[in-house]
C-alpha cells in the first residue's frame, strides 16, 4: 500500500512541468518593449517582465491591465468615512450624550476633522496592502529567480519572461522568437 | 563650502549609468569605510541626546509635569511648542513626496526619500510631547484614543485636541506606509547587490520577495499615486488642525482666522529649512553632489522664499487683525506682550529669523552660496520656534483678567527634553543614512532613463564633467 501510495506521488512529480518559462534579457527599456510588443502581437498570453523600474507602456505592451487597486482605495475610503462618521454619530448621540452649550448631539462641521483624517486613513491603508495582497507579497521564493544573472533585474538588465503554461508555448520556437528580438541571452528556467 | 558648481538645469551631473547611480548610493550601506569618522561623532551626539531625551522622561514621569515651568495661565508652554515646531518640520516631507510628484517634479527624485525620513523621525519627536504632557500617558489612553474602555468612557469628538490625535496618527501611518512602499524595491535591490550573507538576508527580508515584474510596478504605481492623492489633501490638513488648538479658542493672539493657511506655509517653510541643514552637509560628505544639484538647492531655496513671505504676510495680518478688530485684549496683546514688554525679545528675533533673514535668498548668487543657504537655512529653523513660541506661552501669559497675568519661565527639564529631541532625531537621522538607501535607487534610475530619452523636462548634459571623486569611481567600475 505504501509502496504503490509513494510511486504514485513519484508518478505526479514526473508529470510537473519541467520548465517554469523561457527567460530573455535585455540590455535597455526599449528592446525590452518592443520584444514584449512583439510577443503580444505573436499571440503569448502568460508572460511578464522584470525591470529595475517602472517603464512607461510596459502593461500596454504586454497586454496586462488591472484596476482593482483604485476600486479597493475608492472602497476603503467609503468605508472609513462611514466608519469615522458613524463612531463618532453613535458615541456623541446614542452611547455617551453630552449637552456642550445647548449645541445639536450630531453636530456634523465638529465631526469633519475625524471623519475625514479615517476616510484618508482607510483608504492609505487600503492603497499600501491592496498592492502587497494582489501582487501576492512577501513571497520568498519565486522560480523567476532560477533565471541566471536575474540579481541584475533589481539593477540594470531587463528581463522578459514567457511562461511555459502559455497555450502558444514551444520551446524551440519560443527561443527562436526572443532571441531574434535582440535578446542578449535566453534561457530556460526550472520552477 | 562655497561656490562649487555653475548653475545649469541638470538634474544628475556627469556621465552616469543605472550601475552607477546604484553604485554611488548603495555604497552608504555596503561599504561601511564610506563612513568616516564624521558620521560616528554624529551619531554619538545623537546617541548622548537620546540618553537625555530618557532621563528626561524618566525624571517626568517619575515626579510629574510639575518639573516644567508650565504655570496656571501658561498650561502650554514648551512641549507645546516644541510639538508644533516638530510636525511642521515634517511637513517638507510628505510635500515633495506627494504634491511634488503630483505636479510632476522630477527634481523632487533625488531628495524624496530623505525628507520622507525626517517626517517620520520628527513625526515620532512631535508625537512625545503631548503624550507626556498628559502626565500620565498610560492614563491618558481612554480620553485620547476611542476604545470600549471599563468605565464606559468616551473622547470628546467636538474637541480640536481629538482632531489633532487622529490627524497626527493618521498622519504618522501613512508617512510611514508610504515611505515604506517606496523603499521596497530599493531593499530587492540591495539584496541582490549585497555580497555579504548577512547584509543580503537583512535586506531580503524587508524587500518582501520584490522581483520588480511588470505586475508588481503596474500596482505598485496604481498605490504609488493613490497614495501621493491622499497625502496632498492630509498635509494641508493636519498642520490646519493643529492650528485649529489655537485658532478656535478665545485666548487673544490665538483667535484668528488666518491661522490654518498661515501654519501650514511655516510648516513647509521649517521644513525645508531642515532639509537644507541636513542635505548640504550629506551631499558633500557622502559625494552625493551630482545627484543632489545646485539646481536642486536652488529650488529648494525658492520654496522657502515664497513659504516665507506667506508666513510674513500671516505676521502682519496678526498684527494688522490686533488693532481692527477694536477688541482691547487683541490690541493690548500686540503692543504690550508682542512690540514692547518683557517677551518684545522673542517677537523681534521672530521677524528678524523669518522676515528679514530669509529675503537675503532673492539673489541668486547667494542661492548658490551654500554656507549662506545653510545660515539662512538655520536662522529659519530657529525662526519657526520662535514664532510657536510666540503664539504659545505668551499669549497665555496676558490673560482677561490683569490679576491672573503670569509670566513663563522653562525649567531645565524644559530644555532637557526639547535638546533631547533634537539628539534622537540626529540619531535616527544617521542610522538612516548608514543603513537604508538615502535617495530613492528606481526613481533616479527612472530619471536617468528619462533624461537619456529626452522625456525630460530638462535638457541631458553628459559633458558635464563629474565631480573627481565621483568619476575615479565611475573608472573602477568599467
Amino acid at each position: 500500500m505504501s509502496h504503490a501510495h509513494a510511486s504514485h506521488g513519484h508518478g505526479h512529480a514526473v508529470e510537473a512541468p519541467t520548465t517554469y518559462a523561457m527567460v530573455a534579457e535585455f540590455d535597455t527599456p526599449e528592446r525590452l518593449l518592443d520584444a514584449a510588443d512583439a510577443a503580444r502581437r505573436a499571440g503569448f498570453k502568460k508572460m511578464d517582465a522584470y525591470s529595475p523600474f517602472p517603464i512607461h507602456g510596459l502593461s500596454d505592451a504586454i497586454g496586462f491591465r488591472d484596476v482593482k487597486v483604485p476600486w479597493l482605495v475608492f472602497m476603503g475610503g467609503l468605508f472609513g468615512s462611514a466608519f469615522g462618521y458613524g463612531l463618532q454619530y453613535y458615541v456623541h448621540v446614542f452611547d455617551y450624550p453630552m449637552n456642550v452649550g445647548g449645541k445639536p448631539l450630531n453636530s456634523l462641521p465638529s465631526m469633519i476633522p475625524i471623519t475625514y483624517e479615517c476616510t484618508i486613513l482607510c483608504a492609505g491603508l487600503t492603497a499600501f496592502f491592496s498592492m502587497i495582497a494582489l501582487n501576492r507579497l512577501p513571497q520568498p521564493y519565486h522560480p523567476i529567480f532560477n533565471t541566471p544573472r536575474f540579481e541584475r533585474a533589481t539593477q540594470d538588465r531587463f528581463f522578459l519572461a514567457i511562461e511555459a503554461n502559455d497555450p502558444q508555448y514551444d520551446s524551440d520556437r519560443v527561443r527562436a522568437f526572443l532571441a531574434e528580438q535582440g535578446a542578449l541571452n535566453v534561457s530556460e528556467v526550472e520552477p | 563650502m562655497a561656490k562649487e558648481q555653475t548653475l545649469n538645469n541638470v538634474l544628475i551631473t556627469g556621465n552616469y549609468s543605472y550601475e552607477t547611480v546604484e553604485e554611488s548610493i548603495g555604497r552608504l550601506i555596503l561599504k561601511p569605510q564610506v563612513h568616516k569618522r564624521g558620521w560616528w561623532i554624529f551619531f554619538l551626539i545623537g546617541l548622548a541626546g537620546t540618553g537625555l531625551l530618557g532621563l528626561s522622561i524618566t525624571w517626568l514621569l517619575y515626579q510629574g509635569v510639575g518639573v516644567w515651568g508650565n504655570n496656571v495661565p501658561v498650561g502650554w508652554a514648551f512641549d507645546i511648542v516644541n510639538f508644533v515646531w516638530w510636525i511642521g518640520i515634517g511637513h517638507a516631507g510628505t510635500l515633495i513626496s506627494a504634491i511634488l510628484l503630483l505636479f510632476k517634479q522630477q527634481w523632487r527624485n533625488s531628495i524624496n526619500r530623505f525628507a520622507e525620513a525626517m517626517t517620520i523621525f520628527a513625526v515620532m519627536c512631535a508625537g512625545l510631547y503631548p503624550l507626556l504632557h498628559t502626565g500620565r500617558p498610560w492614563v491618558a489612553l481612554f480620553w485620547l484614543f476611542p476604545y470600549p474602555n471599563i468605565m464606559g468612557m468616551w473622547p470628546q469628538f467636538r474637541s480640536a485636541l481629538e482632531w489633532d490625535v487622529f490627524a497626527v496618527s493618521t498622519y504618522f501611518t501613512i508617512s510611514l506606509v508610504f515611505w515604506f512602499m517606496g523603499l521596497i524595491p530599493d531593499f530587492a535591490s540591495m539584496r541582490d547587490r549585497a555580497k555579504n550573507k548577512f547584509a543580503k538576508i537583512a535586506f531580503a527580508l524587508p524587500a518582501l520577495g520584490w522581483r520588480g515584474s511588470n505586475q508588481h510596478w503596474h500596482r505598485y504605481e496604481q498605490a504609488n499615486l493613490l497614495l501621493a492623492g491622499l497625502s496632498t489633501p492630509l498635509v494641508l490638513s493636519v498642520h490646519t488642525i493643529v492650528s485649529y488648538d489655537f485658532a478656535i479658542s478665545i485666548v487673544p493672539g490665538w483667535n484668528v482666522t488666518v491661522f490654518p493657511p498661515y501654519f501650514v506655509a511655516g510648516a513647509v517653510f521649517a521644513g525645508f529649512a531642515m532639509v537644507l541643514n541636513f542635505l548640504i552637509p550629506a551631499r558633500a560628505y557622502y559625494g552625493l553632489k551630482d545627484l543632489v544639484t545646485m539646481r536642486h538647492i536652488d529650488w529648494m531655496c525658492k520654496i522657502m522664499l515664497a513659504t516665507g513671505l506667506i508666513v510674513f504676510y500671516g505676521y502682519i495680518l496678526e498684527v494688522f487683525y490686533g488693532f481692527y478688530s477694536g477688541n482691547v485684549y487683541e490690541a493690548a496683546l500686540v503692543d504690550k506682550w508682542r512690540f514692547n514688554g518683557p517677551y518684545a525679545w522673542s517677537y523681534w528675533s521672530l521677524i528678524f529669523c523669518n522676515g528679514i533673514a530669509p529675503q537675503v535668498l532673492w539673489s541668486p548668487k547667494m542661492r548658490q552660496n551654500l554656507t549662506v543657504v545653510w545660515i539662512v537655512s538655520f536662522i529659519i529653523g530657529i525662526g519657526m520656534w520662535l514664532e510657536r513660541f510666540v503664539i504659545i506661552p505668551v499669549s497665555l501669559t496676558n490673560n482677561y483678567l490683569p490679576a491672573s497675568n503670569k509670566m513663563y519661565y522653562p525649567t531645565m527639564w524644559d530644555f532637557g527634553m526639547f535638546v533631547g529631541t533634537i539628539g534622537f532625531f540626529f540619531m535616527l537621522m544617521m542610522l538612516f543614512l548608514r543603513f537604508l538607501p538615502a535617495i530613492n535607487i528606481f526613481e533616479m534610475k527612472d530619471l536617468l532613463h528619462r533624461i537619456t530619452n529626452g522625456e525630460s523636462k530638462v535638457e541631458p548634459d553628459f559633458n558635464a564633467p563629474s565631480t573627481p571623486a565621483v568619476a575615479e569611481r565611475q573608472e573602477a567600475l568599467r
